[in-house]
């Protein structure tokens, strides 16, 4: 779930009017098959492949990172034969947490899909920018390579199992109206593998990541504010992802989640299944924003608490994208024992996002 | 030491206001002009340059090509390279905007590229709208100029024409990068592409180098790497590329400046040296009563360069004010056209003030170095005997210097340029004037025999005394000389250039009527069917269409012209030479003097020109004249730029008419037939004019430059025989006394002025058509690479020279009114 650079797009671009019918809509009862559907969807508005995850180097310091990959279908210039037509858009983001920085270090890319400079292929993941990339290759491992200016990594995951798919067969509600939906599934548990160059030094890194993927049409609600989500790897085997959408008011307008545990079928959890309680506060030195670091969360009859790997995992983009929001490494706990490491993202803390 | 020596010299200053004030007046105008050149130029080009800076932004290296443009898939391929790490590709466009004169420079950028490369191009939406609001098409963004000189807001409609269509953007906001005074706009380049039917086509690609790889070695892999015409070059070189096409220029004007200020050396020269002689008995004063000769000397040059000071000073403040005075007449250029798209304002130079205020004592104490030697070289004994200026008056003939000037002048024409700069021409130039002032004393005892002949008593005494006293004529005359030889050099220049150019366009422009969609470089163009159009109009019974685009030849960092339109195997161009028609399968390619002249190529000779991405040899059938690209054209036959590019679009068509067609209605026709907004339809008169009155304004400088060394050398005939004439009171007297009326001695100063002037003007006019065969064969053919043929026009000379004679003597007899005014017997009491 990576509503955020959606939101952002929403600000920065004049997309065109919601439910416009050059778009297909996302309803229920579309089979997805695979590997066909991890690849791209171009037809829809926006799409993108969010990977999270835990590393841990030879000397076992351990650090979480994410990278990210959007498709935007603008619906500009689709009757230009220019190869420049800027008709899809490709985003990229890569962020690592490191607890002996304090901080995180990010790094991001934009540019129309052109190819092959740019793009997001159809039928299998591929999609790529410049030098950043993420893809499936024919032997069912994904791969990704980014090169930032304080960072660059170069990781394989493994899936253990088939895809995830979350809500009703992949068909994910955001908001009580149904027209507010995604494609949506997640592949829990991948092993990685790989190396991290931080700071001048490159480690050989192992760990574990999740991976979304998802597309949509129609999937910011009207009136929302920002949500919180979490998409963590439970040490027994299972996953759970969960998130809230925020109103205006900052009370919760639809909750879901999918809960995974061994031996059992996966579980879509409804509305009322689903609960995020704050739990500690941590203000911001640079923004000032106050973000619920740490939470519980009641899920699937479980109840969780969440902390973070550290507290300090603001990104402030507001140079570029105006936004301000807080995505990070989190252990989940559940009666006081680590069962879990995943992410968090917060979005809608600081000032009303621009509209 | 100074400060005594201040009281006792440079205060005689004062006491003699009107040469002081002249002489003053003469270095003013010498570093005011040759200053105001540099300013002028130097503030236009830091313009250009910071322009051409700031649209090279951050780039390392520069990929451009023809003006046509290239494939973008180059842009693909360089994108993928290594050793770039991030490329941006631009297309450029020169929208021509219909119903309007002015064109437009249209950038169409990739936003997110650009953003890394080139941010000062970034568009910035205004009205609250997001800045990926640049992505959609028919979305355009001007600089703070363009919307000015436009007249456009956000929100208005901009109309563009592409080829004869017209289509319309939205004015979404600005461009905050852009230079000061740039008029620009951005938009998305898939748009741009589309809008122009410029579809898979790029003007540029600018490229960052990945870190660790120097920008040589990268431009020697990446260079190896482009197609035929295309090729990559550091952002500078743009700049470099302008600069040197208006060096040449610049450095005719900064000529032209320092022989004004050369005149006014002339001027402070005459001055000094009477003064020197009406005040010996006072300097042999002085070194009576025991000042060392070096310190005369000293406080003689200190005198001169008070007065090149001041000169200098008043000047350099004149300078500023006339750069300010050209920016907002005529503009950066001149007139001259170089530098379209930029508004500079005039600023102070400090480094170029300082070297003006240099030269301006330099040729102040110049002027004063001889005065100064002969007053110092004195015996005070002789000097305290009055009415000594025996040395003053006698002057050697020096023939035989003269003739090792001019020799010498003669050997300088022969070496080539000196980085494209004719130095030797310059210094032949200097020569042949040297000559001239050195010829003066001995030309005007020939010059004197019509007064021989003349049994009139003025006549004689003025005879006598211009003959006796050869130094008055030298001291008088040489600023008369100088100016005259440069006034009338520039005039025959000017003259046959002007004359060559005419006959040039009487040769290019054959039609009977011209239309063209834009210029060649703007973005209007006629598709064949456009043409086909024309062709089937009432009243037309054949077109010539021409097609225009910029070659890359070899290394040259300058851009060729390519001209593409039927040739008549050169029997339809201005042809100066050609061999027997070449043999064999090449196609012919026509060459200009310039291009033959920058490229070193001859008729025969064989060239591969790089023609839509391939290289095609082509043999070179003749040279032709022309004299709107100084940088070199080639021209090709239509059939075969066709045949090897596939492009059959047309930017000029010629249109010949049925016998007995009536041109305007057939030019309405056409109007109508191809849409009155799009196209422009002129006469060959039309053309003509108008490029005849660019030619005027281009030399409107140099006239000016022209009035203001006449004028200087008028001072100095005034400033002379004022001073003369002072000095000669006595003898004035003794006339008187012999019975002479007052009339008749200002006639006699009439007449000797005016015999001075002749020999003056007689000589000018001479070193004057030497220097101008100098202009043209030599410095001309070197700056401009072209030819021209000599026109004398003699009458204008003429008149010219009977005119200064006459203003001379008028000036001589004001000049000597205050000498006559008191009475005969005083003035001969006077001195004994």
């Amino acid at each position: 779930m990576q509503l955020l650079f959606c939101l952002m797009l929403a600000l920065v671009i004049a997309l065109p009017a919601a439910a416009d019918d050059r778009y297909p809509p996302v309803v229920p009862g579309k089979l997805l098959a695979f590997p066909q559907d991890t690849g791209a969807h171009p037809d829809y508005r926006t799409e993108w492949w969010y990977i999270t995850g835990w590393l841990r180097d030879a000397e076992a310091a351990e650090r979480g990172f994410q990278v990210t990959f959007f498709r935007v279908r603008t619906l500009l210039g689709e009757d230009n034969p220019s190869r420049f037509a800027p008709t899809q858009l490709i985003f990229a983001h890569a962020a690592v947490a490191d607890p002996a920085r304090g901080r995180l270090l990010h790094g991001e890319r934009v540019a129309r899909a052109v190819e092959p400079l740019a793009g997001a292929g159809e039928g299998q993941t591929r999609v790529w920018l410049d030098d950043w990339s993420l893809e499936l290759d024919e032997a069912g491992h994904y791969r990704t390579q980014v090169s930032a200016e304080d960072f660059a990594f170069s990781l394989r995951f493994d899936p253990p199992a088939e895809p995830l798919l979350n809500g009703r067969e992949g068909w994910s509600q955001k908001a009580p109206d149904p027209i507010n939906a995604s494609y949506y599934y997640s592949r829990p548990h991948l092993a990685v593998s790989g190396v991290l160059e931080l700071g001048g030094a490159s480690h050989e890194v192992t760990g574990h990541a999740w991976l979304d993927h998802e597309w949509s049409s129609e999937i910011l609600p009207e009136g929302a504010s920002g949500w919180d989500w979490i998409g963590v790897n439970l040490h027994d085997g299972g996953s759970l992802m969960a998130f809230q959408m925020r109103d205006r008011a900052h009370e919760s307008m639809w909750n879901a989640g999918t809960l995974a545990e061994p031996g059992k079928a996966a579980q879509a959890l409804a509305p009322d299944e689903v609960r995020f309680e704050p739990l500690r506060w941590w203000a911001s030195p640079r923004s000032g924003i106050r973000f619920p670091v740490a939470w519980t969360v009641e899920a699937g009859g479980r109840r969780f608490e969440i902390e973070p790997l550290l507290e300090d995992q603001e990104l402030d983009s507001r140079s570029s994208t105006g936004a301000i929001y807080w995505e990070g490494a989190i252990r989940l706990l559940e009666a006081g024992r680590e069962v879990g490491q995943g992410y968090l993202e917060m979005t809608g803390y600081g000032e009303r996002l621009r509209m | 030491m100074i400060r005594a020596l201040s009281r006792v010299f440079v205060a005689s200053l004062f006491g003699r206001r009107l040469a002081s004030v002249l002489s003053l007046l003469a270095v003013t105008l010498g570093v005011a002009l040759g200053l105001a050149v540099q300013i002028i130029h130097g503030a236009a080009l830091d313009e250009f340059g910071r322009g051409m800076r700031l649209l090279a932004g951050e780039a390392d290296l520069q990929v451009v090509g023809p003006r046509a443009g290239f494939d973008d898939r180059l842009y693909i391929a360089l994108a993928q390279r290594p050793d770039v790490t991030e490329a941006s590709p631009l297309l450029e466009v020169e929208a021509r905007l219909p119903g309007r004169e002015d064109r437009l420079r249209i950038y169409g950028v990739d936003l997110f590229r650009v953003a890394r490369v080139l941010p000062l191009l970034m568009p910035v939406a205004e009205g609250g709208e997001g800045r990926l609001l640049a992505l959609e098409p028919g979305r355009v963004f001007l600089s703070a100029a363009a919307r000015e000189t436009l007249g456009l807001a956000v929100g208005d409609r901009l109309v563009v024409q592409s080829g004869l269509r017209e289509a319309e953007l939205l004015v979404s906001g600005s461009v905050p990068g852009a230079a000061e005074g740039q008029a620009l706009a951005v938009m998305d380049i898939a748009g741009a592409q589309q809008v122009f039917d410029r579809i898979g086509v790029l003007s540029r690609v600018d490229l960052r180098l990945a870190s660790g790889i120097t920008r040589d070695e990268a431009r020697d892999r990446i260079g190896a790497s482009l197609p035929p015409g295309v090729e990559v070059r550091l952002p500078e070189a743009g700049v470099a590329e302008t600069s040197s096409l208006s060096q040449a220029y610049r450095v005719n004007l900064t000529m032209l400046a320092a022989i004004a200020l050369l005149t006014g050396a002339f001027l402070v020269f005459s001055t000094q040296y009477l003064s020197v002689v009406r005040r010996s008995r006072e300097l042999a004063f002085l070194r009576a009563m025991g000042m060392e000769r070096h310190l005369v000397m000293r406080g003689l040059l200190l005198e001169g360069a008070a007065l090149g000071l001041v000169g200098g000073l008043l000047g350099i403040a004149l300078a500023h004010g006339l750069a300010a005075l050209a920016f907002s007449l005529v503009g950066g250029d001149l007139g001259a056209g170089y530098f379209a798209h930029v508004a500079p304002s005039a600023r102070f130079m400090p480094g170029a003030s300082l070297v003006y205020l240099v030269l301006g004592v330099a040729a102040g104490t110049a002027g004063a170095w001889l005065p100064a030697r002969h007053a110092a070289s004195q015996q005070p004994a002789q000097g305290l005997r009055a009415g000594n200026d025996r040395e003053l008056l006698a002057a050697r003939p020096r023939w035989l210097a003269t003739a090792l000037c001019l020799v010498f002048a003669l050997l300088a024409c022969l070496p080539g340029p000196v980085g494209g700069i004719p130095v030797f021409g310059y210094v032949a130039v200097a020569l042949v004037l040297a000559a001239a002032v050195l010829a003066l004393p001995g030309v005007v005892g020939l010059l004197a025999v019509p007064l021989r002949l003349s049994s009139r008593v003025l006549a004689r005494l003025a005879l006598a005394r211009v003959t006796a006293a050869p130094g008055q004529v030298v001291v008088a005359g040489a600023g008369v000389v100088a100016s005259v030889a440069l006034a009338v050099s520039m005039a025959i220049m000017v003259g046959s250039f002007r004359d060559s150019v005419d006959d040039w366009l009487a040769k290019v422009l054959p039609s009977d009527l011209y239309v063209r969609a834009s210029s060649s470089v703007a973005s209007g163009f006629l598709d064949e069917e456009a043409v086909a159009r024309v062709a089937a109009t009432q009243g037309v019974v054949g077109v010539v269409p021409v097609r225009y685009d910029s070659l890359r030849v070899g290394d040259s960092p300058l851009p060729v012209t390519l001209i593409a339109r039927p040739t008549a195997g050169g029997d339809a161009l201005p042809v100066v030479s050609r061999g027997a028609p070449p043999q064999g399968e090449l196609p012919w390619v026509w060459i200009t003097e310039a291009m033959a002249d920058l490229h070193r190529l001859a008729v025969g000779d064989r060239v591969a020109l790089p023609i839509a991405g391939r290289e095609t040899r082509f043999i070179v059938a003749g040279v032709t004249r022309d004299y709107a690209r100084q940088h070199g054209a080639v021209i090709v036959e239509l059939e075969d730029y066709r045949r090897l590019s596939g492009d059959r679009l047309t930017n000029d068509l010629g249109v010949a008419l049925a016998p007995g067609a009536d041109v305007d209605a057939v030019a309405q026709r056409l109007r109508e037939v191809l849409g009155e907004r799009v196209v422009e339809i002129s006469l060959p008169s039309q053309i003509r004019a108008i490029s005849l009155e660019i030619f005027d304004r281009t030399f409107l400088v140099t006239y000016l430059m022209q009035a203001v060394a006449v004028l200087i050398g008028l001072f100095g005939i005034s400033t002379t025989f004022a001073a003369l004439a002072t000095s000669r009171s006595k003898e004035f007297g003794m006339l008187r006394h012999l019975g002479l009326q007052r009339g008749d001695i200002g006639r006699l100063l009439a007449l000797e002025g005016g015999v001075t002037a002749a020999v003056g003007v007689m000589i000018g006019i001479l070193a004057g058509g030497a220097i101008a065969l100098v202009l043209v064969e030599v410095i001309n053919r070197q700056s401009f690479h072209w030819s021209m043929d000599l026109a004398l026009p003699l009458g204008p000379i003429l008149a010219f020279a009977a005119t200064l004679v006459v203003l001379a003597a008028v000036a001589a007899r004001l000049s000597g009114a205050q000498a006559m005014r008191g009475s005969a017997v005083a003035a001969v009491r006077e001195d004994w």
